[in-house]
């Protein structure tokens, strides 16, 4: 039996409790969703935080989905299930259907939050390659106010982002651009698991040329979950099987996968490479 | 902590401490065992109740978080000693065999046909995907929610 150690339990009722009660407990305390990733880490020892603080009554205020100011506006509670059955999220990007779709499980999904999966920082997380690719912004909150990171630069290393720990990641803002198309792409071993790698894409074209290009890439060592030089690539070329071929090699080459269980570094070389080929077609389709 | 978690209708007080798990105390403290414990790592599924009508897996949600929630166990699945149709199901299409994933299995069926009555096999696959059935009967509780969604169909 798996069983976490001791810890103080804390339900806040509003963003400003949640970040008092972060200062009350400081560093060693940790905000709880949906809890699919910390629980397991804790019944395994591997996060063994002082404090939890629960946070899942407040979908009023985190847990909406709208389109605001031209941009899309998730909240961090948004459970994964929300955003997969959200059509003004995944109408204007359909990378979060695809995404969602093979994020763990249904059951996972109805309980595993956005903003969860964005903070937990696994490098094998699929949300942050899909927000990098997305060029969105996380909107975080302390008790000075809010502040804004460029989701490229939300992940400081594995597990490690830029929220302060008296602070809250309460909202992730997309921009919405006319003429973009989206798609995400995953190879994983069986229903539900990590991704051996994945790739997303947004492509926005404008004059027959791509004039602006996302790439997001998990489980493959990449910096900051996307792949700026391959994007660079596409910019100013028509939207074609040649170009896109040349981003997902340029992309490879950035990446830096490990051999694990799941499989062999050139593997997964191949495969980034591959997916993004994929991700792109199936992106500039849907524009 | 004194938490009050109302299952299958009824509400249960009891002081636990933070880290204890729903599954737990479904399990031990109340002694509803309908719940089963397996992976404990949020993969097999056989944990799965409703929370607020929700099915969720409860090695991975603590019972201080459903204070002041319902929860809906495969014991709550009958209806004034009538079996749901989705047990039915299981009894007559032998989606059974050794009944170790059925409660969970039960439970992401009813919640499945209560959002889509007619579901296909590729959706009714995809709806119990993440609960894992270890004598790999698929085809048969395939073909147990199938039976359910007809015949409701037709009543």
């Amino acid at each position: 039996m798996q069983v976490p150690a001791t810890f103080e339990y804390e339900r806040a009722d509003s963003v400003p409790h949640a970040i008092a009660l972060l200062e009350r407990y400081g560093p060693e305390a940790r905000i709880v969703a949906g809890g699919h990733s910390l629980i397991p880490m804790m019944k395994l020892r591997l996060a063994q935080p002082e404090a939890l603080i629960d946070i899942n009554g407040l979908a009023g205020e985190l847990g909406r989905i709208a389109v605001e100011g031209g941009e899309l506006a998730v909240g961090a509670l948004v459970r994964h299930a929300e955003l997969l059955e959200s059509e003004t999220a995944t109408d204007l990007f359909p990378i979060f259907r695809d995404a969602e779709r093979v994020i763990a499980d249904p059951i996972v999904r109805n309980r595993g939050t956005v903003g969860g999966s964005l903070c937990q920082g696994d490098p094998s997380e699929d949300l942050p390659a899909v927000f990098a690719a997305l060029r969105a912004t996380a909107v975080i909150q302390g008790p000075g106010g809010l502040r804004a990171v460029p989701v490229r630069e939300f992940h400081r290393g594995p597990y490690e982002t830029a929220v302060e720990p008296n602070e809250l990641l309460v909202q992730l803002r997309v921009p919405v651009t006319p003429g973009t198309g989206s798609a995400y792409e995953k190879v994983e071993r069986r229903a539900g698991d990590w991704p051996v790698a994945a790739a997303g894409a947004v492509l926005t074209v404008a004059d027959g040329v791509i004039t602006q290009a996302g790439i997001g890439l998990t489980a493959v060592g990449a910096e900051n979950f996307c792949a700026p030089e391959a994007e660079r690539h596409l910019i100013g070329r028509p939207p074609a099987a040649e170009a896109f071929a040349e981003a997902g090699r340029i992309a490879a080459g950035h990446c830096e996968p490990h051999a694990d269980q799941r499989g062999p570094a050139d593997y997964k070389r191949h495969l980034a490479a591959e997916l993004t080929r994929r991700a792109l077609t199936r992106a500039a389709g849907r524009i | 902590m004194r938490i009050t978690v109302t299952v299958n209708g009824q509400p249960h007080t009891r002081d636990v401490e933070p880290r204890l798990l729903l599954v737990h105390f479904l399990r031990d403290e109340l002694d509803l065992t309908g719940t089963h414990w397996g992976c404990d790592t949020s993969n097999c599924g056989v944990c799965t109740v409703r929370l607020d009508g929700v099915p969720v897996k409860s090695c991975t949600v603590l019972a201080v978080m459903a204070d002041g929630h319902e929860v809906t166990t495969v014991e709550g699945l009958e209806r004034d000693g009538e079996l749901d149709a989705v047990q039915k199901g299981f009894v007559e299409c032998h989606g059974l065999q050794c009944g170790f994933c059925t409660p969970g299995m039960l439970l992401t069926a009813r919640w499945l046909l209560d959002r889509d009555p007619d579901p296909d096999e590729g959706r009714i696959r995809e709806a119990i995907s993440g609960q894992l059935c270890r004598c790999t009967g698929y085809e048969n509780i395939v073909r147990s929610i199938r039976w359910a969604a007809e015949q409701e169909a037709r009543s």
